[in-house]
């Protein structure tokens, strides 16, 4: 065991620790690799093409603006989904809680001012995140059936707020939000996109980012590193309640009234909008970014089908085959790795 | 006795990737004896039995049962040639019934139906044939240590059965219990069973074994007669290897208490821990696997909840109930399994470096100074000679040293007074373990004091300048730098808590 032995492999690390970047150097395989490494901007690039290609319609200004109206909800749903998500944890609380948020910001109307109502709104639902989120880290549940709890309980809630019927919101202003631009860009769109920076700028460039996704990487070792996780796993559902009050008030914005039935099946959507987008279930893993064009995937395959006049439930098959190819391209993409 | 043995591996040769862990080994098993199999941790003999048993194959060499050579290339090989294996960890399915358990492989009555009347009727008699009477309809779940134990040999005993190995069987058992498991024991052998018995206590080994062989390094180093030998003798074989010059030389002479231990108890795991450790002081804990070693230390740290035991720092008592307490008090822990509690994997090198210490690359309102984070990992990569490409690799690429390098990083980071270093050379390759070694080594020269567990004795007596034995949760005694050798070590490590006058 003298020094003479060790050298050898020592130099034998050096060469396995170092990044081997083309292992297979010829063209085809690097082609191969930025398509899987890049999966979810190739699908998206696709599906692009494909839906100019089948219809005449789908690049005008107007319809464009209209897909992403229509998906402005679900993308600020998918950003709260994603924070959980990346914690190793799942929230199927949110489409309810749309349907608060949306009922509750039209109930209120009637007794507050604007403001105050969507304040309180916003609350009502990071309060029934903070319930998910209690049971998860505070009493160790499932987060699964936790959130499949609160799922039923905020469904309940906004039947009972409602009274079972839509409430006509009575502010201009709010019904005006939904309808109006800036910069050309629709508020909801902007609003969306708002949301996707500021979770996109946390996940890159906060402690508290950081920690989100360590947690979902190894719970474990992120305990032992001295780190209160059930903080974090705690703030994530409050997070996406909140955000889900949100999308809520924007469907209000948009229909002009608070409906209990919004949001039915959000949270599947949202799920399917991170894993699209190359996020894990198991968490540590996924983008905004990526989960923003995932949503833009599943808002795109509703409109060219409606475009090309397809039937709303072929939809629904397509919608997901191409879930299950994104999530085989991205095991392929770590085979590779 | 002419009869061919009921089986006898010849040659037996197995490496994993670059490790030898049996070189030419030959061992057999005679009909109506207990074969006793020691050694240190890594010595090989699980792997041997585990051959046998078609857990896992041989690279080369011979088995032959009665005689005839055959080739296990599956448990189920195993199984249909008389061969059972109890491992020291259970392989039962809680919410099943222990009859549904005994016939888990076989549940079927021929038709693809389950007679439950029919197993239960079965799994009866079998446990009967043992010298227990278990109800076969309680859950696995319900059942104590014990029982779950006898259902584990029943499990084994087909109606062929004519070799038995177990495996650390007595680790998880009480002393009663431990007593009825030599009962059956001694019902099979008169069955004519051939046994094989693994374990680490000597004196179970010299009550029940016709004959003990010891293992070392993957050989086969000795094949004694309890009758003619002493437990010293059998330590002795099991070791006496000559220290090398991989460990820096250590000049400790002594400094102020850091961490004070007293009266430490975690039930089940640990009983009336107390030790301390002064400032630039490395103290060895050793002790074979499962003397309550790790769960000591994780109990200290805050990491499991401990029943009863006070912690002292530098003289002050302090109350850590998680880690993150005991982080805040200067208190750092590398775990023992590096892939579940030391590194983040699928994070960056970067990104693992800093976690325990986040707030010191971030302003106040939480946003992280990526150039600084860069600056400070790139300065740790050079100081503790961590190989990476780019601190923007992921710690998955890393090779094992320079992964558990990260992890000790950590505490290189945050501002640590005392740090426990569980197993911190398992799996490292011998140029990464010495560096680790001068990591250790620098730590407790700038004053810190250092806890190291290891089950390496080699690495307990080159690094350590005091060391406590722990032996079933308890500790054994100490040893000052002057005695240490393996045989006293060893001695303390094996004795019973009846024996830790020393």
């Amino acid at each position: 065991m003298g020094n003479s032995v060790q050298e050898p492999e020592d130099q034998k690390v050096v060469q396995q620790g170092a990044p081997d970047v083309f292992p297979n150097g010829g063209l085809t395989a690097r082609v191969w690799k930025f398509l899987v490494k890049y999966n979810t901007v190739v699908i998206f690039l696709v599906m692009f093409l494909i839906a100019g290609w089948a219809s005449d319609a789908f690049f005008t200004e107007k319809n464009v603006f209209n897909l992403l109206r229509q998906v402005a909800g679900l993308g600020i749903i998918s950003m709260g989904m994603l924070l959980v998500i990346l914690t190793g944890g799942i929230d199927l609380a949110v489409g309810s809680n749309v349907a608060v948020g949306s009922v509750l910001s039209a109930y209120l109307l009637g007794y507050m001012p604007l403001p105050a109502a969507l304040v309180v709104a916003v609350l009502v639902c990071v309060l029934l995140g903070a319930a998910s989120g209690y049971l998860v880290a505070g009493r160790n549940m499932a987060p699964f059936v936790a959130t499949l709890a609160l799922m039923t309980i905020a469904r309940g809630l906004a039947f009972i707020i409602s009274k079972g019927s839509p409430i006509i919101s009575t502010s201009q202003d709010l019904n005006d939000f939904g309808s109006a631009y800036w910069l050309n860009i629709p508020l909801p769109v902007f609003l969306m996109l708002v949301v996707s920076a500021l979770v996109f700028i946390t996940l890159h460039y906060t402690v508290f980012g950081r920690l989100v996704i360590a947690i979902g990487s190894n719970e474990a070792a992120v305990r032992l590193a001295g780190i209160r996780t059930a903080y974090y796993k705690f703030a994530v559902y409050c997070i996406a309640g909140g955000l889900a009050a949100v999308a809520g008030i924007v469907s209000t914005s948009r229909t002009g009234v608070g409906s209990p039935i919004v949001g039915m099946g959000f949270e599947l959507d949202a799920i399917a909008a991170v894993v699209i987008g190359g996020g894990s279930l198991s968490g540590g893993r996924g983008t905004a970014l990526n989960t923003l064009l995932g949503v833009f995937i599943l808002g795109m395959i509703g409109n060219i089908m409606n475009l090309m006049n397809v039937a709303s439930y072929p939809q629904q098959i397509i919608k997901g085959l191409i879930i299950i190819a994104a999530v085989l391209l991205q095991e392929e993409m770590r085979k590779r790795k | 006795m002419n009869a061919p043995p009921a089986a006898e591996m010849r040659n037996i040769n197995k490496s994993f990737g670059g490790v030898h862990a049996l070189r030419d080994v030959s061992f057999d098993l005679r009909a109506g004896e207990v074969h006793a199999l020691v050694g240190e941790n890594g010595a090989g003999k699980s792997t041997l039995m585990r051959i046998l048993a078609g857990a896992c194959q041989k690279d080369a060499g011979v088995i032959r049962i009665q005689g005839r050579p055959v080739e296990i290339r599956h448990p189920s090989v195993a199984r249909k040639l008389g061969i059972g294996i109890i491992n020291q960890e259970f392989a039962l399915a809680p919410d099943l019934s222990v009859a549904e358990n005994i016939f888990l492989g076989d549940l079927s009555d021929g038709k693809g139906w389950i007679s439950r009347q029919r197993l239960c009727r079965k799994a009866e008699a079998l446990i009967r044939s043992v010298g227990f009477d278990i109800d076969p309809r309680l859950q696995v779940r319900d059942l104590s240590v014990a029982h779950q134990q006898v259902v584990e040999i029943c499990k084994a005993l087909s109606e062929n059965l004519s070799v038995l190995i177990l495996d650390e069987p007595t680790a998880v058992l009480s002393s009663r219990d431990v007593e009825s498991l030599f009962e059956t024991l001694a019902v099979l052998k008169q069955k004519g069973v051939a046994i094989c018995y693994i374990s680490h206590r000597l004196e179970e080994v010299f009550r029940i074994a016709d004959r003990i062989t010891v293992a070392k390094d993957g050989r086969i180093v000795g094949s004694v007669s309890p009758r003619e030998t002493t437990p010293d003798a059998v330590i002795s074989l099991m070791i006496g290897r000559s220290l090398t010059s991989m460990y820096p030389v250590r000049d400790y002479s002594g400094g102020p208490e850091v961490l004070r231990v007293q009266g430490l108890t975690c039930a089940g795991k640990v009983r009336n821990a107390s030790f301390r450790v002064r400032s630039g002081e490395v103290l060895g804990i050793a002790g074979l696997v499962g003397s309550g070693r790790t769960e000591l230390v994780r109990a200290i740290f805050g990491a499991d909840p401990k029943d009863s035991g006070e912690i002292f720092l530098q003289g002050r008592p302090v109350r850590m109930r998680c880690p993150r307490d005991a982080i805040r008090h200067g208190l750092g822990l590398l775990p023992e399994d590096r892939k579940e509690h030391g590194v983040l994997l699928g994070l960056s090198v970067r990104q693992n470096l800093t976690l325990s210490n986040l707030k010191s690359v971030a302003n106040r309102i939480g946003f992280l100074e990526v150039r600084k984070e860069k600056r400070i990992a790139g300065n740790l990569i050079g100081r503790l000679g961590i190989k990476v490409g780019s601190p923007e690799q992921a710690v998955s690429e890393l090779s094992g040293g320079n992964q558990q390098k990260v992890a000790l990083a950590r505490w290189f980071h945050a501002d640590c007074r005392a740090v426990i270093l569980d197993e911190p050379t398992r799996g490292v390759d011998v140029g990464a373990r010495m560096e680790i070694y001068r990591l250790i080594d620098e730590l407790a020269r700038k004053g810190l004091a250092l806890i190291v567990i290891s089950s390496d004795l080699l690495e307990i007596i080159g690094m350590c300048d005091r060391v406590m034995v722990m032996s079933q949760g308890r500790v054994a005694g100490f040893l000052e730098k002057s005695e240490l050798s393996e045989e006293n070590i060893m001695r303390l490590a094996m004795a019973g808590a009846s024996r830790l006058t020393n």
